[in-house]
């Protein structure tokens, strides 16, 4: 069978599967509250794959998911409040003229992120060292700062009215979208160039690898992706609020994918669930959640840096199952993407302006 | 021209503190090479720990840890009467939180930084913002989430300037202390032998284990000495802002980390600079401009000396070795 019409029918087995689980799940057949918690979860996965894509497999550091989430979030929800709803309804008003309004929201959300991405990207990745992590995290308490302050969305109040779609199948279809772009992306040429770039800066240079291309690139791209999270938020419940995107919700994403591993996509979807159904299980140490959640993340820094599926060996088993035959020859042993523990021998070198005290 | 003259007083002031905190981020990076994320919640602790030296824990407090609410812990240096507010008060406040946060600052290099040295610098970067967390959130869970007002540690009072500006003697107090410790501290780097192992070690770590420094010390030491300046800024700033709560040293820390980036990071005197250059030109921004924006100030800072001097403005840049 050829490959395209192998992966046609897997699309639409996958897009059929999500259909029946939507009709499942609308169908008040189930407790809500248990609904509710398994979409944020589809949420979280789609802004922990992404994250993932720059920080586990390009190895660069962005703490400042939250600010492009919510850049996504607050430009769809303001092109729905005021454009979307009118396209609805100028294309008859019913399940159509939604489906094209959102898929326009959607779009539009994850070009608005991705350039802020672009914006962000651009003098911080040019320079190699930690300057990502101190600008994403300056970024992301900006983007609240100005969100409080712009009227036309609501300012500190909150921005209300959105519609509301609480849709099964748009969040797990944009989750699955996420997953598939990513695990394309790492297992491209592009890819390899990213790894590259993580294993060793200097070496992929050397080899012909524009790293600031490449760096910016795959940033622009995870942003994109966290704004269409932000799009999902923003319509699943309505309502926005500057407060629900402050640094916190960027660490919990962190959390997500440090505690699956970075650099592994399935520890992603698993760290994903895991921290959006745990919370829930703790509600009654909701004031110990954070000093709980920040020990956990030294702890296993200290004792596990790969995360907990950093380099599980039926994990690497399952991988390498999944790459046989679809692979070219020669793009095999490169590949395995996780493996952080050849970042850890790594020989430190000073950033650029790293400099001695003096 | 008055006001111009009043915000550059105010400025400088502001500066003088961010300079102190980014000292600390300046010289931890200079030997490890290593962003600490949670030295700006040191700072916080700083002046937290000042406000129960001076106010005491309260008698709740005192009987919840099992102590005689008559007790001077349970009292303070003010509410037990052992001292009156004044210069000296504020001086042993601030050198009893200094010592308390070089102490925090060692013990958390210790537990935290010390066993994943040997892993990557992200790894370590990922643990410096876990310690961050933890001490905001242990924060918000030990010293309670609403804000607290620090006490007159001593008499303020303006004084007329010409041209229509005053100064508040708690700006003359921040200034005099802060460069103070500057001064101390230049001292102590450039003229022990301590600090010549500080700046041997930044040099090279590995060269400098082979001369026989004992690095542990001197990393431990680098973070004491950060950790003491960042908590004489958290009672400078309580002095002059009496509003504290854990979570202030979150965009105070960020902005003094511009500061460091500003003034080269590793750089000293880059981060004095830099600090007061980031003070400067906030409060400029608060009376010329509009204050909403005052905390996006350092940011578009950042991406400029980002964009057009990455070295920073005292920095060198440094040859890349293969």
């Amino acid at each position: 069978m050829p490959r395209y019409l192998r992966n046609l029918i897997i699309a639409l087995i996958v897009i059929a599967a999500l259909i029946g689980l939507d009709f499942v799940f609308q169908g008040r057949m189930l407790n809500p509250y248990f609904v509710r918690i398994l979409m944020l979860s589809g949420i979280a996965i789609t802004l922990a794959v992404s994250l993932n894509l720059i920080n586990g497999f390009t190895g660069q550091f962005s703490i400042g998911h939250a600010g492009f989430m919510a850049v996504g979030a607050y430009s769809s929800a303001y092109f729905s409040v005021n454009y979307g709803m009118n396209l609805a309804n100028s294309l008859g008003g019913g399940r159509l003229g939604w489906v094209v309004a959102l898929t326009v929201s959607t779009l539009i959300g994850a070009a608005v992120a991705g350039l802020a991405g672009l914006a962000v990207g651009i003098p911080s990745l040019r320079l190699r060292g930690d300057y990502l992590a101190i600008v994403t995290l300056g970024f992301g308490q900006i983007i609240v700062v100005f969100l409080n302050n712009i009227e036309a969305v609501g300012g500190a109040r909150g921005y209300s009215g959105i519609p509301i779609v609480k849709s099964f199948f748009w969040i797990f279809l944009v989750a699955v979208l996420t997953i598939v772009i990513v695990y394309n992306i790492v297992n491209s040429a592009f890819g390899r160039a990213l790894i590259s770039i993580r294993e060793d800066e200097l070496a992929a240079e050397a080899m012909g690898v524009n790293t600031t291309r490449y760096k910016v690139l795959a940033f622009v791209i995870s942003s994109a992706m966290a704004g269409a999270g932000g799009v999902l938020l923003a319509h699943f419940d309505g309502y926005l609020n500057p407060k629900s995107f402050e640094f916190i919700k960027s660490f919990e994403i962190l959390i997500m994918i440090i505690l699956g591993g970075l650099g592994s996509i399935v520890g992603s979807v698993l760290g994903a669930i895991v921290l959006t159904v745990l919370p829930e299980a703790l509600r009654g140490f909701a004031e110990y959640r954070m000093v709980i959640y920040s020990l956990l993340l030294i702890i296993l820094m200290i004792t596990r840096p790969q995360g907990l599926l950093g380099s599980a060996a039926p994990l690497k088993a399952w991988r390498k199952r999944a790459k046989r035959g679809t692979e070219p020859a020669g793009g095999g042993p490169a590949a395995a993407p996780t493996n952080p523990s050849t970042v850890a021998t790594q020989p430190e070198r000073p950033a650029p302006g790293g400099e001695n005290l003096r | 021209m008055s006001t111009f003259l009043q915000q550059l007083i105010n400025g400088i002031s502001l500066g003088a503190i961010y300079s102190l905190i980014a000292l600390g981020y300046t010289m931890v990076y200079g030997v490890l090479k290593l962003i600490n994320f949670a030295h700006g919640d040191v700072y916080m602790v700083g002046a937290f720990m000042g406000f129960y030296l001076a106010n005491g824990i309260g008698a709740r407090g005192a009987q919840a840890i099992g102590m005689n609410p008559d007790g001077f812990i349970a009292r303070g240096l003010l509410g037990g009467g052992a001292m009156e507010p004044s210069l000296i008060t504020a001086l042993v406040v601030m050198l009893l939180a200094m010592a308390i946060c070089a102490a925090i600052g060692v013990i958390i290099e210790r537990l935290a930084y010390r066993p994943v040295r040997k892993y990557s610098r992200l790894t370590a970067l990922i643990t410096a913002i876990g310690v961050s967390l933890l001490l905001e959130n242990g924060g918000q869970v030990v010293f309670g989430a609403e804000p607290k007002f620090f006490p007159e540690l001593f008499g303020k009072r303006n004084i007329e300037l010409f041209g229509g500006a005053s100064i508040n003697s708690a700006d003359i107090v921040v200034l005099v202390i802060a460069l103070g410790l500057m001064v101390a501290l230049q001292l102590i780097v450039y003229r022990t032998k301590t600090g010549r192992a500080m700046r041997a070690v930044s040099f090279n770590l590995q060269s400098a284990k082979l001369m026989g420094i004992n690095t542990d010390h001197i990393i431990a030491f680098t973070f004491a000495l950060g950790s003491a300046l960042a908590a004489a800024a958290g009672v400078l700033v309580a002095i002059r802002i009496p509003r504290i709560d854990p979570l202030m040293g979150i965009l105070v820390g960020l902005k003094a980390f511009v500061a460091a980036v500003l003034g080269g990071i590793g750089n000293i005197p880059g981060a004095m600079l830099g600090g007061l250059l980031i003070g400067i030109t906030e409060t400029m921004v608060v009376g010329y401009l509009s204050p909403t924006y005052k905390d996006a100030v350092a940011f578009a800072i950042l991406i400029l000396i980002l964009l057009f001097r990455p070295s920073g403005l005292l920095g060198t840049v440094a040859q890349e070795k293969v």
